[in-house]
């Protein structure tokens, strides 16, 4: 097991905006079926990060390795524009922190599931429209809602549907940008336990960009602390948030109030 | 006597406080412990020796300083000081269980879903996941119309019965129990002395803290003392 080859690996990826380095050097690897969370305060370069991953950002330095269903290592900035974007259609999936640059808000919500299914290539209707019910179904919406489109949906409700819509494809790796954000607390438990018990089912390799060590902790095997564009610490994820050994980790870990 | 499976050589640990001026605290030195199968060791010693940091390192949930925690891991010695965190997720799942004296609630997640998740990743089946948490609450009597609820409002007693559960429902090889029966009545920690002897029979390899005496009298083969090291000043 241990032998296995990383689906992802961030070599010295290195980002910058003018004069401001956003991203140094940061590396790590990322292997089938792990949940990797990156925190880390507003501005720490995080979210930048995930979009170099993702590949809408591209690096000034370092390389972003994945390792296709196929078996092949590319490298995801070399890649062509059409190639890159088949790949991110078939085996990645991005849940944006505002489900409106995920979803069409126009489009009804069984078609933004069915959507995303024919992009990756399915074609029967009638079992399109079954996968894209028991989708719904899976994120805990009334199938009864599948015609209405999600701009008549709470905020809660729009982001489980954009959940279904990354995951009905069934993805390899599944970048979330602070999948909670903006919701209410009960929402958000709701939602992390259906993160939880989706990726844990289907086996996704997911990395999860948060400001919210709780939310790391019940969601990531392992995390990466990020200040000022650096990973100053990673590590298993307890072990990070029990005893953290950066002296920003340890600023982070014990600026949170406990409930 | 079997060869141990878990072995602990020159252990240190100290803790550097950053945000109080770099101060550093040791707390563990030397330590060296070997545990075999069907071994129950005690770790005694003051409050505040390190006896919980001593646990938590052997959990991996602690970072080691210095020395090596070695453990029987499908089929070979592997070392958990080295703080690799994709071998420690591996042990975690099949190799060590841990009892803590609190139980962390994941909000919505049902009592039996709990219980059972460790066992289910363990590689149980479904099935046989949740068979055996059911006779582990049944047994640790905790009312069946609770099972479905999550623990989040249940008493200290109750969570810990439900963490017990969870710890017991697979046969790990190793397990660490840091008080297990802190919030118990009398018929419940006989219930806990019950499944402690049972995992030993069966060959579990245990390090415990056990502050009731009765208890560790009843379960432990023996006992290593844990003793407080001095401050240092940064």
């Amino acid at each position: 097991m241990m032998a296995e080859a990383p689906l992802l690996e961030a070599d010295r990826v290195s980002v910058s905006f003018g004069r401001i380095a956003a991203v140094r050097e940061a590396s790590f690897r990322l292997w089938p079926g792990e949940v990797l969370a990156i925190v880390g305060e507003s501005g720490s370069g995080k979210t930048t990060l995930l979009r170099a991953l993702h590949g809408e950002i591209t690096p000034d330095d370092g390389r972003v390795l994945y390792r296709t269903a196929a078996g092949e290592t590319v490298d995801l900035h070399r890649l062509s524009e059409p190639r890159r974007r088949a790949l991110a259609r078939t085996e990645w999936g991005f849940v944006h922190q505002n489900p409106r640059d995920g979803l069409r808000m126009a489009v009804s919500a069984g078609g933004n599931v069915g959507e995303r299914l024919m992009a990756a290539g399915a074609r029967h209707w009638g079992r399109i429209r079954a996968e894209a019910e028991g989708w719904l179904a899976r994120v805990e919406i009334d199938g009864g809602r599948i015609d209405d489109p999600p701009r008549t949906f709470s905020g809660g409700m729009q982001q489980r549907l954009q959940i279904a819509r990354v995951l009905v494809t069934e993805p390899r790796l599944v970048l979330m940008d602070e999948p909670t954000g903006g919701l209410d607390v009960s929402v958000q438990a709701r939602l992390l336990d259906l993160i939880r018990s989706l990726v844990g089912e289907l086996g996704i390799a997911a990395i999860i960009v948060t400001h919210d060590l709780a939310v790391a902790r019940l969601l990531a095997d392992r995390m990466l602390v990020m200040q000022r564009g650096e990973v100053v610490e990673s590590g298993l994820t307890d072990q990070v948030l029990d005893d953290p050994q950066h002296p920003y980790s340890q600023l982070l870990v014990s600026s949170v109030l406990q409930a | 006597m079997s060869a141990p499976v878990l072995k602990v050589e020159g252990l240190a640990k100290s803790f550097t406080l950053h945000l109080q001026g770099g101060r550093r605290l040791p707390v563990l030195h030397g330590i060296d412990l070997a545990v075999a199968p069907g071994d129950c060791v005690a770790l005694v010693g003051p409050s505040g020796a390190g006896k919980s940091t001593l646990m938590r390192a052997l959990y991996g949930n602690y970072l080691a300083g210095e020395g090596r925690i070695l453990v029987s891991h499908d089929g070979a010695m592997v070392d958990i000081a080295s703080g690799d965190p994709r071998l420690i997720v591996s042990v975690r799942r099949r190799t060590i269980g841990y009892v803590s004296q609190f139980l962390r609630v994941i909000p919505r997640v049902s009592t039996l879903a709990i219980v059972a998740e460790p066992a289910r990743r363990a590689g149980l089946g479904e099935a046989e996941a949740i068979e055996r948490s059911r006779t582990l609450l049944a047994r640790l009597n905790l009312p069946e119309a609770l099972w479905d609820l999550p623990p989040a409002t249940f008493s200290g007693g109750e969570q810990q019965r439900v963490n017990l559960a969870r710890g017991f429902a697979y046969p790990y090889p190793i397990m660490l129990l840091d008080e297990p029966t802190a919030s118990l009545d009398p018929a419940n920690r006989a219930v806990v002395i019950g499944l402690i002897e049972e995992a030993k029979a069966r060959g579990a390899a245990m390090v415990g803290i056990f502050h009731d005496r009765e208890v560790r009298e009843a379960v432990a083969t023996r006992s290593i003392e844990v003793t407080p090291l001095r401050a240092e000043a940064a």
